[in-house]
Parts: C-alpha cells; structure tokens; sequence
C-alpha cells in the first residue's frame, strides 16, 4: 500500500532530455574492471600505449621550454581550422615514406587521429549508414561509427588482411539489400587489433573493388612506420587519391599526449572536413602543433622511430616466447609490427566472462568482443607488448597462464562459459586505444 | 582533525570506491575539514604514522576493504576509522556466515546455499544444480559469497542457465551463494550510529528496468528511486526495525545499509549489508540521508568527529 506522497527520481533531471544515442553510452562492469589495471601492482597487458620512457625527455622538455619563450604568442594563441601550415607541410614528407603524394593544402590536422574519424563520420554517416570493417575492428573506431548511429558490417582477415573476395561479396549484398554503404574503414598495416598487414598485392584489388562498388575507403594509419624487419609498404591512398581518405597520427611514432592526428582528403571531402572541424574545436591546439613541429626540424625522428622498432620488437619477442612456454594451447599470429598479439583462446573459454579473473590475478588485457559491433570475439583476446617491459610482459603471460587454466577448470565442471557481462560492445576509453 | 579518506585498492570495486572517496571528500570538504584522499598502497602505513590527528575513512569496496583486513590493520595501528570494526566486519562479509547470524536472530532471509567450486568438481556439476534447483526453486540468484556491486550476479529463471550464471560467478571468487529470487518491494535501509543509539533512515525503494545490476546501479536512469520508500507506515516501520536488528545483532558501527525485500505477505527479507555503503553519487545512503531533512556534509562530519572521539 502506498500511504508516502514519496516522488520517483531517476538522479539525474536531464534523463528525457538526452538524444537517443546518449542512453546507449554507458558505464560499464568491463570498463569498471579497467580501473583496477591502472596499478601498478597489475601487468596491463591491455592498453595500446606507446613507449614514452624510450624518447629523450630532457631534450623534449627544453624544446618545450624553448617553445613558449621564443614562440608563446603563436603557441597559445588560435590558430588555423584547417592546421598549421608548415606543420601540413613536415606531415606531407613524413607520408612520402609510404609512397603518398600530397600537398599541404590537402592536409587537414586533427586532434589525434581519433578526432579525424569522427569528422570524418559527421561528414559522411546518417543513422542507418553501414560502415563496412574488418573482422575484427578497432575499438575506438566502431564506438565513433556507433555514436553516430550507423551499422558496422564486418569483412573476415586473414593472416595477408582484408580478404579482397569477401569485400567484393559483402559489398555486393549489401547493395542488393538496399543499405548505403558509406566506406571501408581499413587499418592495412599491423592491424589493431588483428596484428596482421594487408598485403602488397592486395591493395590494388580492395581499392578496386571499392571504386566498382562506389564505396569511399577510410585508411587509417597510425602503425605503419613501426614494421620490425619490413620497409613501409605503399599506403592505398597512393593509389587512388579521389577514392581513399587517409589517416595519420603522431601518437603512435612520437606522443600520444600532443594528440595530433591528420587527415588527407579529397579536395571536395577535405573542404568539408574542416568546416566540421572548424565547429567542433575551432583549430587543433597550437601549443602541439609548434611542439611536433619543432620535435620533426630539430630531432632525428626517423632514429628514433627505428629505436621504438627494436624496443618494440624485442617486446613482441618477449611475448611470443612467454606464450609458446606458457599457454601452448592457445594460437596467435606474430606480427610484423605494430603493438598487439590476437590470441585465440583455447576451445570453450570466454575472454570477457574471464576477464574479473584475471583482474583478480593482477593481469589485464582486451576481450575480443570490444573489437566488433555484433558481439562476436568471445574467444579472443588482444594482448599489447608496447608499453610494460619484457620482464614484465613475461610475467604478465605466466599470470595470464594461471587465469586460462583455472577457466578452463570451471568451464570444464560446467561445460559452458561464463553469462555475458555487461554490454556487447565496450565504449572506447584510453585503456582500449 | 584531518580526514584520510581510503580509495581505490586493488578489488572489483575499485573504480566505485574512488567515486565514493571523492563524493566523501568533497562533502566533508565543503563542510570545513581538512580531508585527503589517499590509495592503499606501500605508502600509506608511512602516511598514517607520520600524523596523530588523523582520522581514516575507509571507502574501499570489495576484499581488503569490507572484510575486515584494513579495519584489522587499522586498529594494530592505532588509528581511529570510521566504521565497522574488524572483527564484526568479517562476519558481515561472509555473506553465509551473516545469514546464518539473521538465522539466529530470527531475522527473515531467502533461503540460500552456499558452494565453492571444488564441490561442484567433486561430486558432478549436474547433480548440484538439480539439488539446487529442487530445494530452491526457480528463479534463483546467483552471487559470489563475498563482493558487491552485483559484480557476477546473474539473476536464473530456468534451469539451462544456470551453469553459465555459476561460472560467470566463479570468475569473481571461489564459493557461489545460490538463493532463492524474492519478489515484492526492494528497499534499502540506511543505518547510522552504533548500538543502543543507531537509527534507521527512511528506506529507499528501488523500482528498475530489468535486473538491478552494476549498469543499473551506477548509471542513473534505469532505475527510479523513491525516497521515502512508498510503504505504509507499518510497513515501513518493519523494514526499520529489522535493518537496526541487522546493524546491532552484528556489531555494526557507525554506518551500514541493509538490502531489504518486502515480499507479497509483508516478511521483511534480509538480502545483503553492507559496511561500507556505496557514498557515490547515485548510491542510496546518500539519498535517505537527504530524504530525512539533513545534509549530507553535517552527517558525514558528524561520522568523523565521532570516529576521531574514539581516539
């Protein structure tokens, strides 16, 4: 019986008043897991950050210094929407390496290349658009595809990349079911979380593939200067520049922190860019720009992209050998590059249902389901060798070891995995970059 | 007096832990302390003997933090803390071992089972559940004998699921607590105070889309509270009765919250307590203290002076 004139509340008065896409971002237990990897005490297995402790910081600190002081009225002022221009210019010789020719003016600068491929959404997704993706897909990618409202359809890899057949195939059905595809979102080299680089011979095919089917391709490549042993293979856009958006970043080669990114559009594409730019963030931040600047003119760069290639790939070694001598009995490919190991779990087990487990075993690491939109990836998991050392990425495996093999009991007893936890899709946050 | 409010740690609960600290640190904050939020890690043992003013504020959920170990050390420290002591901690956190407490006392609670997994092992999973289901009886919940925040909570309506619902649970510690599903008004009671002088604050009911689990708990919107719960007057005054039962028969200091269900024939069910209560911003102590005409900074120095007076 109700006898109190009690009023319901829900703790937050703005409850109705958010858009549809709101209710769906949502905190939740896996991201709450993730809290707890931040320790010290636990070997994060999970977040793709880079080796910072590998730059010179003393020097990096001066130049900042040297910065504000000589330059501080430009640094901390507004600058352009579309980005500075010499810094448009550094950005179009570091593309050269990967066989791109661009002119500055072609170049829009983000804020980290995440900000690209929301301008990028903004500019091209209508709720219902489908994104075409590889199997699986970078996480923080399908939650900006997410947040505007469009369909994620997901093409298989293999150990050479996006299967060129499979695109040819899904595209096709796609239009024969009516459904607007509005581009390929691809990261052709080190794959994240995938590992694997689409292959030499395969690049023309996707590009045409694509340009049959009338479908623009989002190239985003923030990995492909970290190749162990391999030279930078040539990037799709310098294969077709009206039919390919490419997107760069610094975060992954110098420092996530100054958080630039660019994007190299076709003309018509680039326009609109940075108008949606222009109101989003008015201009990406001087201060970086300046400071990335300065770090390409005054530091071998290329030096020391080479030594984050050594130290990154005595990490992946350290990686590999810890999971032949601890859990043989899961598969993985060894990647060429980049900073992630896909692991298959063995038969049964659930990387997300495990996932408190191994938290508890003071080991993190990324569930396969947060790298697709349809709740696929249960039995894998992505393993990242760039930021803990060897040592400890070593002990990392062996605790990760412990964790597979008491699931694996209980799946046993039970015959089944765990109930899923929380939502089939994990928002992106920096753990899961 | 200085605040040393504890967060974080290294359990499930980590990231609510920290939005408790930092929603008791800005209350007792406003109200005039002085207060710091503090981790527990190698530097705190260090933190607190190089201070005599202090008193602590645990806020850490979860092992380490409610069952009892940091009040233990706490007290070989000499250190005066908000909240329950060591030893009547550990029995509320072993969820079978206060339910057979409640047992004693007469205190109305879903009847239960608790299992670890090597029994499941040994004498054949099937078996189990088909024990568990008979006796039982569907729908059940499923839940880690210690923890909170619903964290492996699965709530089981047939029988198929309820081996994916125990492994889920294993995956959060090692002994399952089965018990039967209630169903009526699910209402929190808010205990502040120690012994012959807590009182209950009015209870919060809790109506939910779909089970009241972590996302529901911690993301507002999902669930409506109504603060007063919507009872009878007699109705509330059961809830009350049995949440300071629960608070005193178990030794409880200074504050706890006490999960009630008021099934259909109006048994006041004693689900879970808890002794160190969720202080998040949507967390239902916070709410019943609002729902009495107080403020929440007051309340929650009047906790620390009468901690830090124990000295």
């Amino acid at each position: 019986m109700s006898t109190s004139d009690s009023h319901g509340t829900r703790l937050d008065p703005w409850f109705d008043s958010y858009a549809a896409r709101a209710h769906r971002m949502r905190a939740s237990e896996i991201r709450a897991l993730f809290s707890v990897a931040s320790r010290p005490e636990v070997v994060s297995l999970a977040g793709g950050m880079p080796y910072i402790g590998g730059l010179p910081l003393d020097e990096l600190g001066a130049m900042a210094q040297r910065l504000i002081v000589e330059q501080g009225e430009v640094a901390l002022q507004y600058g352009s929407g579309q980005g500075d221009e010499g810094l448009r210019e550094q950005i179009t010789q570091v593309m050269a390496l990967e066989g791109i020719s661009a002119h500055p003016d072609d170049v829009v600068v983000t804020t980290g290349s995440q900000q690209a491929l929301d301008l990028v959404s903004t500019v091209f997704l209508d709720p219902g658009d489908v994104v075409v993706a590889e199997a699986p897909s970078y996480v923080g990618a399908l939650g900006v595809f997410r947040a505007h409202e469009a369909d994620v359809v997901h093409v298989p890899m293999d150990e050479d990349g996006l299967v060129p057949e499979a695109l040819d195939r899904t595209l096709g059905e796609l239009a024969a079911a009516g459904r607007r595809v509005k581009f390929l979102y691809t990261v052709p080299n080190f794959h994240n979380p995938g590992g694997v680089t689409l292959t030499l011979e395969r690049r023309p095919q996707v590009v045409e593939i694509c340009r049959r089917h009338g479908v623009l391709i989002l190239e985003d490549n923030p990995y492909g200067l970290l190749g162990f042993d391999t030279e930078p293979l040539p990037a799709m856009r310098s294969m077709s520049e009206e039919g390919v958006i490419y997107l760069g970043s610094f975060s992954k080669t110098f420092a996530p922190g100054y958080r630039v990114g660019w994007a190299v559009a076709p003309h018509a594409v680039r326009e609109k860019l940075v108008l949606a730019s222009e109101a989003a963030i008015l201009s990406p931040s001087n201060a970086s720009q300046l400071a990335i600047r300065a770090y390409l003119e005054h530091f071998d760069w290329q030096g020391q992209i080479k030594k984050f290639r050594e130290q990154y790939r005595e990490r992946r070694d350290a990686m590999i050998s810890a999971l032949e001598e601890h859990i043989p009995e899961a598969s993985w490919n060894v990647p060429d590059g980049g900073f992630y190991v896909w692991v298959k779990l063995p038969e049964g087990l659930d990387a997300k249902s495990m996932l408190p487990r191994a938290v508890t075993a003071r080991v993190a690491y990324v569930s396969g389901t947060a790298f697709y939109a349809d709740g696929q990836g249960r039995d894998h998991m992505r393993l990242s060798f760039c930021y803990p050392t060897p040592e400890r990425i070593r002990e990392g495996v062996r605790r990760l070891a412990g964790v597979i093999d008491a699931e694996m009991e209980t799946v046993r007893i039970f015959g089944a995995a765990g109930e899923p936890a929380g939502d089939a899709v994990d928002f992106p946050s920096p753990d899961l970059a | 007096m200085d605040v040393m409010v504890l967060a974080g740690g290294l359990s499930h609960e980590r990231d609510v832990s920290m939005r408790s600290g930092r929603r008791v640190q800005e209350e007792l904050r406003d109200a005039g302390l002085k207060v710091s939020l503090h981790d527990v890690d190698s530097s705190l043992i260090p933190t607190l003997r190089s201070r005599s003013d202090v008193v602590v504020w645990p806020m850490l959920h979860g092992a380490s933090g409610e069952d009892g170990s940091l009040q233990g050390l706490l007290e070989l420290l000499d250190v005066p803390y908000v909240g329950t002591r060591a030893r009547e901690a550990r029995v509320a956190w072993v969820k079978s071992v206060a339910k057979a407490v409640f047992a004693r006392d007469g205190i109305a609670t879903p009847e239960y089972v608790t299992l670890p997994q090597s029994l499941f092992r040994e004498v054949g999973a099937e078996h189990v559940i088909d024990a568990i289901v008979e006796r039982i009886g569907l729908p059940l919940v499923v839940k880690p004998a210690r923890g909170g925040s619903a964290l492996g909570v699965t709530l089981v309506t047939e029988r198929e699921s309820m081996s994916r619902a125990l492994v889920h649970c294993f995956a959060y510690g090692d002994t399952a607590l089965v018990e039967a599903a209630v169903t009526g008004t699910e209402v929190a009671v808010s205990v502040l105070g120690t012994g012959a002088d807590a009182e209950a604050l009015p209870g919060v009911e809790i109506t939910a889309e779909g089970a009241y689990d972590y996302d529901a708990r911690y993301n507002p919107g999902r669930v409506e509270y109504f603060s007063p719960a919507r009872l009878s007057e007699a109705d509330a005054s059961t809830v009350a009765e049995t949440a300071l039962a629960v608070h005193r028969n178990l030794g409880l200091r200074d504050l706890s919250r006490v999960d009630i269900i008021l099934d259909d024939t109006g048994n006041a069910q004693v689900i879970d307590v808890n002794v160190t209560p969720g202080l998040t911003e949507t967390s239902l102590l916070p709410q019943a203290v609002e729902a009495s005409g107080r403020a929440l900074g007051d309340v929650y120095t009047s906790i620390a002076r009468a901690a830090f007076d124990r000295k």
